[in-house]
């Protein structure tokens, strides 16, 4: 056993190459300063938070875009593993990496005004914001059941801060809570699958046994041998299912509507895009890696939740008035459609740029949503229903169309990147021959457009009892008004010119 | 090479005015704005028949003025591919035409938001110009939402009593045709195995390699249903009369008159011709429904008293002929589709537009308290009676040679010439409601809405734009009736091309074509 791990140091100490995560080291970093900023300063302290710490949260994310584009190939070696195989890099996760940094940057900008109108400390949300976007890079280049749990587990902590962090609101505080249950709960499961993965690739009486059995490689290797075995297709279902909380499909979607509802609107739209992504991308790292051999047992399995949680998430959210809860389902049904997506990833390879591609809109359409409605004045955000978003586009005709955009991207509907997207995915579907789910899918799509429509016909028009005199209108500071912009114009280049997207997924 | 530049300049050009309306412009009612507007319409009317008299029908793969640009979907085999052939070119036509109209109305309309209803307009219409002018089958469904969307918000915003819900029904509806439209064109493209998603990659592909009968079952009817929803095939035509009732008359008259033929010409060009064993056996289908529009909503628009119903109706019902046609698959019944597609579009884009001068005039649109505007208007009433006319499929205009040679390549075989009895009925049946309709408004004593509207509004007979509009569609009804050859020679190469190599001639191989030089004499 000691000469087991001594080994395992050399070759840790062989293979370590910080430099590679200088990234997520800078964002750290940053975050730790913000703290200590905060925590040193006392008589320019209300300067400092009003004025200076939201720019520099920025210049983090910004300076490590920057690292990204100019000098990427310093941060990545292709399909090379390192630190001893705790992690891999490939070209899809240096994509997610850069996709989490915009999220968080994303985040960070909507979080700003809400934090001040909410009279919020800004620096701990920043902090966290920063922390998990670090944790979230560092998980999708995991290739070790170890670092996996804890990567996870670092950004699934800040989260339970995260959703719970408008202590005085009774509703955030139920969503902390029910997120807080039910992440352990995930956790729990997830590390139950892992252990029994461990324990029995290495028991020494199964054939191909290994030494090792939390590195993906490995366990790949085994459970190719051993892919009938019941105890490796439980460990699997229990692996998944932890990472199916993550995501919110049918039936781990108990928790979606109430966290989303409750939670502050920057962490409700975090949640949505970079918990999401994350972990379908972790669904398809496992899928693709270890759990390949178990194909004739899970895809099965993945279809009647695919079918499940795109019809629940569609059924389910039309009934819906408000606003954050019917984002949250819908973007069940989201989920789902990328569920479809993972299958076909079994058969046809470009699957995962399709999978990539949706998330990238997915992401632009979602934040376009949630910053207006972040920009929405209202009392409390977690009441916002579908009939206060009634004649925005007279209120403030910027903030009307970028939530209409955003809400016709993620319906899909053309000229908008979303369509793009959808169409992609489809493809790649129709290419796999998943003809049932396809269908399934279309219905969803369907039945979506019902609820979605019903936005977009709440933006465009006031009903004729209420007064338009009595809406006031909403005014956006500059940086507000650039951010919209720039979000919309990427949404309608994604749809007129796909290359322009392209060229970063691929 | 510089008249593909003018095709896709047909579509930017209205792309272009659309958004300068929707952002840039305040007043519409200013000189510069109305200039604008209407060069903004006429260009792409003037670049369309330009295009037509340059047309040449001798070109090896039947598409003219191609261009293609790259848009980063290489990967997919997409690429924003242009060009025209025999059955497009006339819809081009017609598409230009109807949006001249529609749009140079609208300038001078009195809408509220006058400069976001012009942009939706010029929006719609750059689709419009650039579904049919699309080869690649990705722009061609793409350029078709473009325009669908606008439609569904004009009626939002500017439709009439009970607006939300039907433009949440036409929106389901629509989505749901477009939809399993998309499938079946991403299977055939997956399954054919062509190089580019496009109509000449799939044609080459398919006459190397045919796909299998059970798959070209499956994929026409996704056709079928998938097109046929967006036409408003017979059960589920229910959200195009409320549609066409509720949407503003510029809506109504591109969408009814442009925008849904999509849908046939999607079965004309694409599903019957590159799946011909699927076609045979969905066949029945595409006459049983088709009588079902020809018998069914003819009964139904008799019983109108509404007149844009009466209109919103009678252009599902005359959508029948158009799928009796092409469930004879000879080239005959596919020339006669095609003529009766433009025919149509333009008389019910022509009918939206006098019935809304009609509904200044009475304040109204129940035609049982209308009566006497012969008295008042003489030259709308002489428009009206001449659409109604035209629609019932008088000859002399367009609509008679569409149903005439539908009627002919019916009568051709024995398997079809029962289908004949029955949508010989139909005429009757628009017969009796066209002219019931005439006599209605036109005749009789004049009522004292429309006395009011000359004596206090000084609404009189037309205007000078309402005549223009009205002329133009007219003209083109009358050009087309008088002299079917304009589009006929064309269509009749492409489609000879087009079905005899793909060896679709189910009806004792009928490939004589469209002579209608021939029908003529035997007037």
């Amino acid at each position: 056993m000691n000469d087991l791990y001594t080994n395992f140091l050399r070759e840790i100490s062989l293979t370590n190459d910080w430099l590679l995560l200088l990234p997520e080291i800078i964002l750290a970093l940053f975050a730790f300063a913000l703290l200590g900023v905060d925590l040193f300063l006392k008589s320019s302290k209300k300067l400092w938070q009003e004025r200076y710490i939201m720019p520099v949260a920025v210049l983090a994310y910004v300076l490590v875009l920057g690292l990204f584009f100019l000098f990427e190939n310093n941060f990545y070696i292709e399909n090379a593993s390192h630190f001893g195989g705790l992690m891999e890099q490939t070209d899809a996760n240096q994509f997610m990496r850069s996709f989490f940094v915009v999220a968080s940057l994303f985040v960070t900008l909507i979080s700003g005004q809400f934090l001040s109108k909410k009279q919020l400390p800004k620096a701990e949300y920043l902090h966290l914001v920063l922390l998990s976007c670090a944790g979230f890079m560092l998980l999708v280049q995991c290739s070790h059941f170890i670092s996996l749990f804890v990567c996870l587990e670092l950004v699934t902590v800040a989260f339970y801060v995260l959703v719970a962090f408008q202590r005085t609101k009774v509703l955030s505080l139920e969503a902390g809570l029910k997120y807080l249950t039910l992440g352990g709960l995930s956790s729990a499961f997830l590390l139950f699958g892992i252990v029994l993965l461990y324990g029995i690739s290495g028991n020494p009486e199964m054939i191909g046994f290994i030494n090792d059995g939390f590195q993906f490689q490995s366990l790949q290797s085994f459970i190719d041998l051993n892919s009938d075995n019941l105890i490796v297709r439980l460990g699997a279902l229990f692996v998944l299912a932890g990472i199916c909380f993550k995501i919110g499909l049918v039936p781990f979607q108990i928790w979606v509507p109430d966290v989303y509802q409750g939670a502050p609107t920057p962490t409700t739209s975090f949640l949505a895009v970079a918990s999401k992504a994350a972990g379908i991308f972790l669904l398809i790292q496992l899928l693709q890696g270890p759990f390949f051999a178990l194909d004739s047992f899970l895809i099965p399995i993945l279809s009647v939740l695919c079918v499940l949680t795109i019809l629940f998430g569609n059924i389910s959210a039309t009934g819906q008035t408000n606003i954050k809860r019917l984002i949250g389902l819908s973007g069940i049904s989201h989920a789902g459609y990328l569920l479809l997506g993972i299958i076909a990833s079994y058969t046809v390879s470009g699957a995962i740029f399709a999978i990539l591609f949706y998330l990238s809109l997915y992401l632009i359409g979602s934040f376009l949503v949630f910053a207006s409605l972040s920009y929405i004045e209202s009392k409390d955000d977690s009441l916002l229903e579908i009939k206060d978003y009634q004649g925005l586009y007279k209120r403030n005709p910027l903030v009307g169309v970028a939530s209409l955009l955003g809400i016709a991207s993620l319906a899909g509907v053309p000229p908008l990147g979303g369509f793009i997207a959808k169409v992609l995915l489809f493809t790649v579907a129709f290419q796999a021959g998943l003809y049932g789910l396809l269908a399934v899918a279309i219905v969803g799509v369907v039945i979506s457009i019902y609820y979605y429509f019903s936005l977009i016909r709440s933006i465009i028009l006031i009903s004729e009892d209420n007064n338009v005199g009595s809406i006031h209108s909403i005014t956006l500071s500059t940086s507000q008004r650039c951010l919209l912009i720039i979000l919309i114009g990427v949404i309608s280049l994604a749809g007129l010119f796909p290359a322009l997207l392209n060229y970063f997924v691929q | 090479m510089m008249y593909s530049h003018l095709l896709f300049s047909t579509i930017w050009v209205p792309f272009i005015c659309g958004l300068v309306f929707l952002v840039l412009v305040k007043d519409v009612k200013t000189l510069g704005a109305r200039l604008l507007g209407f060069s903004g319409a006429t260009l792409p009317f003037i670049f369309a028949w330009i295009l037509y008299f340059n047309y040449d029908s001798n070109l090896a793969n039947g598409y003219n003025f191609e261009l293609i640009l790259p848009t980063g979907l290489e990967s997919l085999g997409v690429y924003l591919h242009l060009g025209l052939n025999g059955i497009s070119l006339p819809l081009f036509i017609l598409s230009a035409t109807v949006g001249l109209s529609a749009i140079a109305y609208a300038l001078f309309s009195n809408a509220e938001r006058l400069n976001l209803y012009v942009g939706l307009l010029f929006i719609m219409f750059s689709g419009l110009m650039g579904t049919f002018a699309s080869v690649d089958l990705f722009f061609f469904y793409f350029f078709h939402e473009f325009a669908l969307i606008p439609t569904f918000i004009m009626i939002m915003i500017w439709g009439g009593v009970a607006r939300h819900a039907i433009a949440l029904e036409m929106t389901i509806y629509l989505t749901l045709g477009a939809l399993l439209s998309l499938m079946g064109l991403i299977a055939l493209y997956q399954q054919s195995g062509a190089e580019a998603f496009n109509m000449i990659a799939l044609k080459t592909a398919l006459l190397e390699q045919p796909i299998s009968d059970v798959l070209q079952d499956n994929i026409f009817a996704l056709f079928l249903f998938g097109f046929g929803i967006l036409v408003s095939l017979f059960p589920f035509h229910t959200w195009a009369p409320k549609g066409y009732g509720a949407a503003p008359t510029g809506a109504a008259m591109l969408h009814a008159g442009v925008l849904k033929k999509f849908g046939l010409y999607g079965l004309l060009q694409i599903a019957i011709p590159f799946l011909p064993s699927g076609s045979e056996t969905w066949g029945i289908w595409l006459l049983l429904l088709g009588l079902g529009n020809i018998l069914v909503i003819g009964l139904v628009t008799l019983a109108q008293k509404d007149l844009k119903q009466m209109i919103g109706y009678s252009s599902v019902m005359h959508m029948g002929y158009a799928f009796i046609g092409l469930g004879t698959f000879s080239i005959l019944g596919a020339g006669g589709v095609l003529l009766l597609l433009v025919a149509h579009g333009l008389s019910v884009a022509l009918l939206f537009l006098l019935s809304t001068c009609i509904y200044k005039r009475f304040s109204t649109f129940n035609m049982n308290e209308m009566g006497g505007l012969g008295q008042i208007a003489p030259n709308l009433s002489v428009f009206f009676a001449l659409a109604i006319l035209a629609s019932i499929g008088l000859p002399g205009f367009a609509n008679f040679w569409g149903e005439f040679v539908i009627f002919a390549a019916l009568a051709e075989s024995e398997s079809t010439r029962w289908v004949l009895y029955f949508a010989a009925l139909g005429i009757i049946i628009s017969a009796v409601y066209g002219l019931r309709a005439v006599g209605n408004i036109v005749f009789g004593a004049a009522k004292e809405s429309v006395v009011n509207a000359k004596a206090s509004y000084g609404i009189g007979d037309m205007n000078q734009i309402e005549k223009f509009s009205a002329t133009v569609l007219l003209g083109s009804l009358l050009l087309i009736g008088v002299y079917p050859k304009v589009f006929s020679d064309y269509s009749n190469k492409t489609l000879q091309n087009l079905y005899s190599d793909t060896s679709i001639s189910l009806n004792g191989g009928h490939v004589d074509g469209l002579n209608l030089e021939e029908q003529k004499e035997h007037e």
